[in-house]
């Protein structure tokens, strides 16, 4: 075991990953030499090579409809996004080409789309975005969000070793916040949902940067228990976690960071509706980002991305209800 | 039109110092084989019995038989709508192809696609799908593998002049072109995408901008099934010396509509008129009659294998929709990747 940061335990599920499997390389722009634009793969074109760890053109289209091509061939590719905004130029070929590729022809696209994402720094409208749900949304392709270091490392080697395409939501505001014990060596991260914090009262189902502002508003919330149940995937979504802990705390609030409508959070709501609604004593309750792109000035960032007080006052409506 | 060359074309006319005659046949049944199935289809297709619409290659059939008779099995293909003599030459059986059309379970796609928008992995080749240039990016990055690997092969993929119209498109080449890739992009020129004529896609001719983007691009006569042989047999062994991609342009005509439903009205009748003079499968009969071989016998024999292909397409069911949700994903973890085609050219048999 070591302490890691979020972004040091991403690193070494990547170069652990890249050891053990000659197929795996890593691609994207300014990844190589640079190292990337947060460092992921610093020092990895030393160690493994620049066929490995290739430098692209200024293309994101280029890099995942390569990416395809190459996985498709034999390789295991993991692009990076430099900003899971910029995803928005590879999306045909990640929707269109790689996720209905298996389904029209047994063919099989093992690839993993490293998408950093998430707002809180002034990142303005294009740095910010939490774009999941898009790929929810799209047949074929697996999402997953981690939100520890520990989970970091192990989702990104499922995430590698996963026959699909896969994206790989990493949020830019964990990096360097969020510190934790991480296991040596390889082990995988299963794509299930996992109780950050048991609690009796109120459930919390959320995921990636807003696991950690619901544990904050919750950790001393008048002596509440409070379960917060971090989902870690998406696609596939963890159902049975998600009604298990409904059943058993009746009430529940669901935090998303990405825009309102039809997010993550949103499909989590229609399945406790759908398959819980005896159980709850309160309405299902959500906050989410307004459907506003993410502004830049501080005061304004803060207004709409859900915040620590924000979860609080909402829990304790629902504690009260 | 487009037939101007950025530089003087490698093969001028037929080339037969590399195809022996039983090759030059072969070239033959093949574009016979592709546009019997198509006609076939197209009937099928009158009588209700493909769903969807239909999409052919009429009157192209050297550009891709042409093409990919010039591919070895461990080499890779993502294969366009007109191009269907390129499944075939990989090994695709025709009945599997008329199945496809009809969207039984015998199809290539077991009725999850319709058409054209198929590639069978067991023969190495990728399906389009319809936004038409996607597959330039494909074959780039499984040329780029190669290239990382340190392999023998060479990727190859086929485009229409409208597609040269997209990001993706410039994008391939230029990535192609700063990594000096062993690829094989052909520009199927068939002087129309859909409806809109080539004045009113580029300002430039793309196969000058070739030289752009650092690799050569010419011109070829894309109804002659041995000019384009040549010319993608001098563009992969230009790729297997790490020499990088090469463009080519096929320069030919849409025959028929976009589409079944299309009438083709804004195609001038004189236009149409004089293209149906270079027909490429005449063009290659012509030939091969010359040579003494019995063009009416080959017919026949393409004919009954269609015959037989159509009445055992026939038999295979509609897919079962209780399956209709099954295999989005992938659930085994080390899944097959793209296999080998058969070796067509006797260049390859002798291990050329």
């Amino acid at each position: 075991m070591a302490t890691m940061t979020y972004l040091q335990a991403i690193s070494d599920g990547l170069r652990q990953e890249m050891r053990a499997d000659q197929r795996v390389m890593v691609m994207g722009e300014d990844i190589g030499v640079f190292g990337g634009a947060f460092k992921v793969t610093d020092g990895f074109i030393a160690e493994f090579g620049p066929d490995r760890v290739m430098d692209t053109p200024l293309a994101e289209s280029g890099i995942v409809g390569t990416a395809i091509g190459a996985a498709v061939v034999g390789l295991r590719p993991v692009c990076e996004m430099q900003f899971s905004d910029f995803i928005a130029c590879g999306f045909d070929q990640l929707v269109n080409v790689a996720g209905k590729m298996h389904y029209r022809q047994g063919l099989a696209v093992p690839i993993t789309v490293r998408l950093p994402s998430g707002g809180g720094f002034s990142g303005g409208p294009f740095h910010s975005q939490n774009p999941e749900a898009w790929f929810m949304q799209s047949p074929g392709i697996k999402v997953v969000a981690p939100s520890t270091a520990e989970d970091a490392k192990g989702l990104m080697i499922s995430a590698i070793r996963d026959p699909n395409p896969v994206c790989y939501m990493e949020h830019k505001h964990l990096y360097r916040r969020i510190k934790g014990e991480v296991p040596d060596g390889i082990y995988e991260t299963p794509f299930t949902a996992r109780v950050a914090r048991e609690g009796t009262e109120l459930t919390i189902v959320t995921y990636g940067a807003m696991v950690h502002t619901a544990l904050e508003a919750t950790e001393d919330l008048d002596g509440a228990s409070v379960e917060v149940l971090d989902l870690r995937s998406l696609v596939p979504l963890d159902t049975e976690a998600i009604l298990a802990s409904v059943r058993k705390t009746s009430k529940v609030l669901i935090v998303d960071e990405a825009n309102r409508t039809c997010a993550a959070g949103a499909e989590v709501a229609a399945v406790i509706a759908e398959h819980a609604f005896e159980d709850l004593d309160g309405p299902v309750t959500r906050i989410a980002t307004p459907d506003v792109p993410i502004p830049f000035s501080p005061p304004l960032e803060q207004a709409v991305l859900p915040s620590v007080d924000r979860v609080k006052e909402a829990a304790r409506e629902l504690l009260a209800y | 039109m487009a037939t101007e060359t950025a530089r003087p074309p490698v093969a001028e006319g037929p080339d037969a110092q590399h195809l022996t005659r039983d090759d030059r046949v072969e070239l033959l049944r093949y574009m016979l084989l592709m546009r019997g199935i198509e006609e076939r289809a197209m009937n099928l297709y009158r009588q209700g019995k493909v769903p969807g619409s239909f999409y052919d290659g009429y009157g192209q059939e050297a550009v891709s038989a042409g093409a990919c008779f010039a591919m070895a099995p461990e080499d890779r293909l993502c294969i366009l709508h007109r191009d269907l003599a390129a499944h075939l030459i990989r090994g695709v059986t025709p009945t599997r192809i008329l199945a496809q059309y009809m969207g039984r379970e015998g199809g290539i796609t077991r009725g999850r696609d319709g058409n054209v928008h198929f590639g069978d992995k067991e023969v190495g080749c990728v399906g389009m799908v319809s936004m038409l240039p996607d597959m330039m990016l494909v074959a780039t990055g499984m040329a780029m593998a190669f290239k990382a690997q340190g392999q023998q092969r060479c990727a190859l993929t086929w485009f229409g002049d409208g597609s040269t119209s997209r990001g993706d498109w410039h994008e391939a080449m230029n990535w192609a072109g700063v990594q000096r890739l062993p690829v094989i992009f052909i520009l199927e020129n068939n002087q129309y995408a859909y409806s809109t004529p080539l004045s009113q896609q580029f300002a430039v001719n793309p196969v000058e901008r070739a030289a752009a983007y650092g690799f050569p691009g010419f011109a070829v006569d894309g109804n002659d099934a041995e000019a384009m042989f040549e010319a993608v047999r001098q563009a992969r062994e230009r790729a297997l010396a790490g020499d990088g991609p090469t463009m080519i342009e096929a320069v030919t005509m849409r025959m028929h509509g976009h589409a079944a439903h299309d009438d083709m009205k804004y195609v001038p009748k004189e236009q149409v008129e004089e293209w149906r003079q270079k027909d490429p499968i005449e063009r290659q009969e012509r030939r091969l009659v010359e040579l003494g071989v019995d063009v009416d016998a080959l017919r026949a024999e393409v004919k009954a294998a269609i015959d037989a292909a159509t009445e055992e397409a026939l038999q295979s069911p509609m897919p079962d929709p209780a399956t209709a949700t099954e295999g989005v994903f992938c659930t085994d973890p080390e899944p097959d990747i793209l296999g080998d085609g058969v070796p067509r050219w006797s260049g390859f048999l002798k291990g050329a």
